[in-house]
C-alpha cells in the first residue's frame, strides 16, 4: 500500500481502516532516525552551499589555492568509506576479524582525514588566507570544519562500537551499529565528494 | 451510504506486538531528575518553557509600560527597551511556543496516543531536554555579561546586530547565537524522536489514518523543524563567525559614525533569505500543533466526530509543504529583486485555501454537534475566533502590494500576535485544561478556569484588535516612542494605554491560572481515567495518571479511528479506539 | 451560552470600533490610489468573511448546546461541502491577489520620465542628494566618505561635481512629477517610509535600492525609518515637502554642490574647528527631536565606545 493509498483511506468504515500486520517500515527505528538524520544534515549542507553560491557572486569573492594534501584526504576518507563497507558486509557474514580490521581501518583512516585536513589549515593560514581576509575562505574553514565535526561525531559512535567489539562482545550484537556507521560514512564521503568538487571548481 | 457506516466489523490478526525493552529508573534522581520516560520529559519541557515564558510575559508588560506611558518610567531607556522586544519576541516564538509543543506536548501525548511504550530512543530524549535547558540558560546568562542582552530585534537582522549602536552587541548577541545552536542541537535530537516514534511505535491497529489529528499536527510540525532549523544554524552560525572571527559573509563595507570598518562585500539579504527560510515554518510548527489540538479538543467537547478527518490531514500536509515556499512574503520591500513578490505574493495566497477550510470544517464540526461548553470547549472557541482574525490579515500583509504600506507597522504587530501568539496560546491553555486530569489524576477548579478564560480571551483579543488601527495609521513598530509628530493623533496615545492597562490585567490574569495548577494538585476533583469520556487512546490508559511503560501489562489494540462519537446505534456517545467491534453494543467502560 | 453571545457581541464591537475609529490610513499625496484601493477590496472581502463566519460559529454554539438526551450528528465528511467551500475561497483569494499583482506590476515599473533623487541614510539620520544640471548622480563608495565628503562621492568623477547635496533631514519635490528614489546606506539596514506616500523600501548597505511614486499633494510629509536600525532607531525622523515646481527649484538653487561643498572645505579658516563628523549627528537628533539629557549621554557614551 503506497503512502498515497494510506492517506486516501477512509479510516470511519471498517473494512478501509482494518487493521494490519505491520505499522511503519520493515527496518530497525535506528536506522529510520539515521536516514531522517541525514535528510537534516542535506539540507544543512545545502543551504551552506546555496549560500556559498550566492556569496560568490558578489565582487569581491578571490578563490584560494587548493592544497595538494586533499587528495591524499580525499583517498583516506575513501578508504575509510570502503573499510567500514568491508566492516558491514563482515558483520552480515557474521565473520569477526574480518569486522575488526575493517573497523580499525576505518577509524585510523578517518582519524589520518582529520589530522590532514587540519594540516591542509595550516597550508592555508601559512599562505595567508585568513577565515576574515575573504569570504571564499571563511567559506572554506567553515564548510570544512562542520564536515570534520560531523566525522567526529561519527567517531565517537565507532569508538563505542569498536570498544563493545573488543571487549568481547558477539558480532550480532553491534552488526546494526556498523550497517549505519558505513551509511554515514558513505554521505559523509559523498558530502565531502560534493564539497572537495565545489572548491576546486570555484 | 456505505460511507458514514461507522467501523462495526475490523479484524486483529494475531501478530505479536514487539515489546520495546524500557529503561528501568533505579534511583529517585534516574526517575524524577535525569529521567528516561517520555511524561517526565515532557513536564520538565513544559515547566522550563512557562518559566522562561514568565520572563517573556514580564518583558511585554515592560514593554507595553514605555509603549503607554512614555517618558513616565526613567527606568526605561531605549536600550532597554530593544532588549525587552528582543528577547521577548525570541523566548516566545523559540523557547516558549516551539519547546512547549513539542517538547511538551509532544513528548507527552505521542507515545500514550499512538498505544506506545515510550518514545523510540529514551536516552535521547533525556539528553533532548538537557541540552535545551542549557540553551535557555545561556539565554538568561545574557542578562548578566557587559552591555546585557542583544537588542537587535527578535530577526536578529545583520549588519546592525553585531555592530555598535545595538544594545547587546558585545556579548548578548554572542549568547543568543550559541543559544539558538544549542536549541537546535537540542530539538534535533528530541525531533528524530518524536519522528521515528509516530512512524514505527504506533501500536497494533493504529494505521495513518486512525491517528488523533493531535499526532498529525505535532508529527508535521516536527518534520518542519527539522528541515527549517537548519536555515537557522547556518544563518546563525555565519553571523556568528562575522561577529567573532570578522568575516565578511553578511557584512558589505560600513562607515558607522564616521568611522569605516574591516568589514566588505557581503549582503545583509543573504541572512534575510535564511533566516525566513527558517522563520515562516516556524509559524507553522507552532501553528500545525495548536491546530492539531485544537480539532481533538473541539471533537471531544462537541460529542461529533472531526468534520472532514481526511480533508484535515491532507490540509496539515499541504500547508506544511507550502510553508517551504513563502519565506519572502517577510522580506517584500527588504530590497530583494521586487519581481519575487509575484511569486511569493502568490504562493502565500495559496496557503490560505488549506488554512481557511481547516476553519471551516472546525466551525462544522460544532455544527449539529452536542456542545459541552467546558474549560477547554471555551478555549478552543477563542482559538477559532481569534485564529480567523489573524488569519485574515494575514491575507493583507502576503498580498505583496498591501504589504508595502502596512510592513514594520503595528499592523504587523497585531498580526502575528493574533495568529501566532494568542491563538496558540489559547490552545495551550485548553490542552493544559483538557489534559491536566491525565497528567495529575486531579481536575482543574472550574470557576477559576472561567475567570482566566474569560480575561485572557476577551483580553487578549482587546489588545490586539485596535493595535491594527495604529498600522492602518502609519505608526512603525519597534519604536521606543512615537514623539511628536503631525500624522498621529494625540488619541493614539490614548489607546496605546488602554492597551498598556489591558495587558497588565491580562498577565495578571495568569497567575490565577497558576494558582489553580498548583491548588488543584491536592485539592482538586479526582478525575478518573476518562473524564470526558474522550475516544483516543490516553485516556484508556490502566491507571491515570500512567505509569512507567503506560499501559500496565498489555498495549491496546486499536480497532477504529479516533472519532467515534454519538455513533449511531451505539450505546454511549463515544468509543473508544480499542473496544473491538463486538463490544460497541454493551456499556462501554474504558478496557 | 455567555461564548455565544460574547462571540457576537465582540464581533458588533469591532465592527463598532471600525467605524468609530479616529486611526485610519493618512490623507493619500501621492499616485498609488491603487494600493489604498486593493487594501479595502481586501479590508471588505476579509471582513465579511470574519463576520460571516464567527455569527455562523456563535449561532452553531447556541442551537446545539449541550443537551443531554440528544445526540450529536455523525457525519465523517460532506465532500461536496469541502469541495464548494474550497471553490469559493479561492475564488476570494484570486479576488484579492490579481489585482494585487497588477498594482504590483506598476509599482515595479518605473516611468520613463521619472526623475531621480538619493536618500542616504546612516545611524541615526537622513540625507539627499540630487543630481546637478547633467542630471546623472556620481558615483559613490564607503570609501570615499570623510568629514568634507560625507556623501562619499567620488573625487574625481564628473558627474559628481555637480550633484546637488542636502545635508539636511528636509527634502524638496515637486509636484505631479513621478520620482524615481534610489536608497543607500552607510552603515545598517534602514527604511525610507512616507505614511502619505504608501510605498516604502528598506536601505541595504552595499546595495542601491529603489522605488518610485508621483507625489500629488502640495504639503510636507514625515520621513520615518521603518527597519530597526539601532537604539536610535525611533528618533530617525526627515521631512518631505511637495512644492510647486517653481518653489521646488528655489529650494534647489539654495543647496550647495558637490564641487562647492568641496572647494568650501578646502579654504582657510574651517580647518580649525575639531568637530565630527559624527558628534554632528548626535547634535542633529537632539536639536530636532528634544532627545532627552540621558538619551544624549547615552548616545554619546556610544560613539565614545565606537570610535574608542
Amino acid at each position: 500500500m503506497s503512502i498515497i493509498d494510506k492517506l486516501m483511506v477512509k479510516p470511519w468504515i471498517a473494512d478501509q481502516g482494518a487493521l494490519e500486520e505491520q505499522n511503519g517500515f520493515a527496518q530497525p527505528a535506528k536506522k529510520i532516525a539515521l536516514w531522517i538524520f541525514l535528510a537534516v544534515v542535506s539540507v544543512l549542507f545545502s543551504l551552506f552551499i546555496s549560500a556559498y553560491f550566492m556569496r560568490m557572486e558578489l565582487a569581491d569573492w578571490r578563490p584560494l589555492a587548493d592544497p595538494g594534501l586533499l587528495w591524499i584526504n580525499t583517498a583516506l576518507l575513501i578508504v575509510s568509506s570502503v573499510a567500514l563497507q568491508w566492516a558491514r558486509v563482515s558483520a552480515d557474514r557474521g565473520q569477526f576479524s574480518g569486522l575488526k580490521f575493517g573497523l580499525l581501518i576505518a577509524g585510523a583512516a578517518t582519524l589520518a582525514f582529520l589530522a590532514g585536513q587540519y594540516v591542509a589549515w595550516q597550508q592555508l593560514i601559512a599562505l595567508g588566507y585568513f577565515a576574515s581576509s575573504n569570504p571564499a575562505n571563511a567559506f572554506y574553514y567553515l564548510l570544512t570544519g562542520l564536515h570534520g565535526l560531523h566525522l567526529l561525531g561519527g567517531l565517537v559512535v565507532w569508538g563505542m562500537t569498536t570498544n563493545k567489539l573488543m571487549g568481547g562482545s558477539q558480532v550480532d550484537e553491534v552488526r546494526v551499529t556498523v550497517e549505519l556507521c558505513a551509511i554515514y560514512w558513505h554521505f559523509l564521503l559523498l558530502v565531502w565528494l560534493i564539497l572537495f568538487g565545489l572548491l576546486l571548481a570555484t | 451510504m456505505t460511507d458514514t457506516t461507522p467501523a462495526d466489523v475490523g479484524f486483529a490478526p494475531p501478530a505479536e506486538v514487539e515489546e520495546v525493552e524500557l529503561y528501568h529508573a533505579k534511583s529517585w534522581i534516574t526517575k524524577y531528575v535525569f529521567s528516561q520516560d517520555a511524561k517526565v520529559i515532557a513536564i520538565q519541557y513544559s515547566a522550563t518553557a512557562i518559566a522562561v515564558g514568565m520572563v517573556g510575559l514580564v518583558l511585554s508588560w515592560l514593554m507595553r509600560l514605555q509603549l503607554g506611558f512614555p517618558e513616565t518610567f526613567s527606568f526605561i531607556d531605549a536600550a532597554d527597551y530593544y532588549q525587552f522586544i528582543t528577547m521577548h519576541g525570541m523566548i516566545m516564538v523559540i523557547y516558549l511556543l516551539t519547546a512547549l509543543f513539542l517538547g511538551g506536548f509532544g513528548n507527552y501525548l505521542i507515545p500514550l496516543m499512538i498505544g506506545a511504550r515510550d518514545m523510540v530512543f529514551p536516552y535521547m530524549n533525556m539528553l533532548s531536554y538537557w541540552v535545551y535547558l542549557l540553551a535557555v540558560l545561556l539565554l538568561m546568562a545574557s542578562y548578566f555579561v557587559p552591555g546585557g542582552p542583544t537588542g537587535a530585534g527578535w530577526t536578529l537582522y545583520p549588519p546592525q546586530s553585531i555592530l555598535p549602536g545595538t544594545p547587546g552587541h558585545e556579548w548578548g548577541i554572542i549568547l543568543m547565537l550559541v543559544s539558538l545552536v544549542l536549541f537546535i542541537v537540542g530539538f534535533t535530537m528530541g525531533g528524530l524522536n518524536y519522528v521515528v516514534t509516530v512512524l514505527q511505535a504506533r501500536t497494533r491497529g493504529m494505521t495513518l489514518m486512525r491517528l488523533p489529528l493531535t499526532v498529525w499536527g505535532i508529527f508535521i510540525a516536527t518534520i518542519l523543524a527539522l528541515l527549517a532549523f537548519p536555515a537557522l544554524l547556518v544563518g546563525g552560525v555565519m553571523l556568528l563567525l562575522d561577529r567573532v572571527l570578522s568575516t565578511s559573509f553578511f557584512m558589505p563595507s560600513i562607515v558607522l559614525m564616521g568611522e569605516s570598518l574591516d568589514y566588505g562585500g557581503g549582503t545583509p539579504i543573504l541572512f534575510q533569505h535564511l533566516f525566513w527560510f527558517f522563520g515562516h515554518p516556524e509559524v507553522y510548527i507552532v501553528g500545525l500543533p495548536a491546530f492539531g489540538i485544537v480539532s481533538d479538543l473541539l471533537s471531544v467537547h462537541a460529542r461529533r466526530n472531526i468534520f472532514g478527518y481526511r480533508m484535515m490531514v491532507w490540509a496539515l500536509i499541504a500547508i506544511g509543504g507550502l510553508s517551504f515556499v513563502v519565506w519572502a512574503h517577510h522580506m517584500y520591500v527588504s530590497g530583494m529583486n521586487p519581481y519575487f513578490g509575484f511569486f511569493f505574493a502568490t504562493t502565500t495566497l495559496i496557503i490560505a485555501v488549506p488554512t481557511a477550510l481547516k476553519v471551516y470544517n472546525w466551525v462544522l464540526t460544532l455544527w449539529r454537534g452536542n456542545i459541552r461548553l467546558t474549560i477547554p470547549m471555551l478555549f478552543a472557541i477563542g482559538f477559532i475566533f481569534t485564529f480567523i482574525n489573524g488569519g485574515i490579515t494575514g491575507l493583507f500583509l502576503g498580498n505583496v502590494v498591501v504589504d508595502v504600506p502596512l510592513s514594520d507597522t503595528m499592523f504587523v504587530v497585531a498580526h502575528f500576535h493574533m495568529v501566532m501568539g494568542v491563538a496558540p496560546l489559547l490552545v495551550i491553555f485548553g490542552a493544559i485544561y483538557h489534559w491536566y486530569p491525565k497528567i495529575t489524576g486531579r481536575m482543574l477548579n472550574e470557576t477559576l478556569g472561567q475567570f482566566h478564560f474569560w480575561i485572557t480571551f476577551v483580553g487578549a483579543y482587546s489588545i490586539f484588535f485596535p493595535l491594527h488601527y495604529l498600522g492602518f495609521l502609519g505608526v512603525p513598530r519597534r519604536y521606543y516612542e512615537i514623539g511628536e509628530t503631525a500624522f498621529i493623533p494625540a488619541s493614539a496615545q490614548s489607546l496605546n494605554a488602554f492597551v498598556t492597562v489591558v495587558t497588565l490585567i491580562v498577565g495578571f490574569a495568569q497567575l490565577v491560572f497558576f494558582y489553580n495548577l498548583f491548588r488543584s494538585l491536592t485539592k482538586g476533583e479526582p478525575a478518573g481515567d476518562n473524564p470526558w469520556q474522550a475516544t483516543t487512546l490516553e485516556w484508556q490508559t490502566s491507571e491515570t495518571p500512567p505509569g512507567h511503560g503506560n499501559f500496565g501489562d498489555e498495549l491496546p489494540v486499536v480497532y477504529r479511528w479516533a472519532y467515534d462519537y454519538s455513533v449511531p446505534g451505539a450505546v454511549d456517545d463515544f468509543i473508544p479506539q480499542n473496544k473491538a467491534p463486538d463490544e460497541t453494543t454493551g456499556r462501554s467502560e474504558p478496557t | 451560552m455567555a461564548i455565544a453571545i460574547v462571540v457576537v457581541l465582540l464581533i458588533v464591537g469591532s465592527t463598532v470600533f471600525h467605524f468609530m475609529s479616529p486611526w485610519w490610513f493618512t490623507p493619500l499625496a501621492s499616485n498609488w490610489g491603487s494600493i489604498d484601493d486593493t487594501i479595502m477590496l481586501t479590508f471588505w472581502i476579509t471582513g465579511v468573511v470574519l463576520i460571516a463566519i464567527n455569527l455562523f460559529m456563535a449561532y452553531a454554539i447556541w442551537r446545539y448546546r449541550y443537551q443531554k438526551d440528544r445526540r450529536a450528528e455523525y457525519e465523517p465528511e460532506n465532500k461536496k461541502l469541502e469541495g464548494w467551500l474550497i471553490g469559493l475561497t479561492t475564488l476570494g483569494v484570486v479576488a484579492m491577489l490579481a489585482p494585487g499583482l497588477i498594482v504590483w506590476a506598476d509599482f515595479v515599473t518605473v516611468p520613463e520620465d521619472a526623475h531621480v533623487f538619493e536618500v542616504m541614510g546612516q545611524q541615526w539620520q537622513w540625507s539627499y542628494r540630487y543630481p546637478g544640471r547633467d542630471g546623472i548622480l556620481g558615483t559613490t563608495d564607503n570609501k570615499y566618505v570623510d568629514f568634507d565628503n560625507p556623501f562619499g562621492i567620488k573625487p574625481d568623477d564628473p558627474y559628481g561635481q555637480d550633484d546637488i547635496l542636502v545635508q539636511s533631514d528636509e527634502v524638496h519635490v515637486p509636484i505631479d512629477q513621478p520620482v524615481k528614489v534610489l536608497l543607500r546606506s552607510l552603515d545598517v539596514l534602514h527604511d525610507f517610509y512616507v505614511p502619505n506616500f504608501r510605498a516604502k523600501m528598506d536601505l541595504v548597505p552595499g546595495l542601491i535600492t529603489y522605488f518610485w511614486f508621483t507625489p500629488t499633494k502640495i504639503g510636507s510629509y514625515e520621513v520615518l525609518c521603518a527597519e530597526l536600525c539601532g537604539q536610535g532607531h525611533y528618533a530617525m525622523r526627515g521631512i518631505v515637502v511637495v512644492d510647486e515646481q517653481i518653489e521646488f527649484e528655489a529650494w534647489l538653487a539654495e543647496q550647495p554642490t558637490f564641487a562647492q561643498s568641496m572647494a568650501l572645505a578646502r579654504a582657510p579658516g574651517t580647518d580649525g574647528q575639531e568637530q565630527t563628523a559624527s558628534a554632528q549627528s548626535v547634535a542633529s537628533i537632539s536639536a530636532d527631536y528634544k532627545i532627552s539629557d540621558e538619551q544624549l549621554n547615552l548616545l554619546n557614551a556610544y560613539l565614545d565606545s565606537s570610535l574608542e
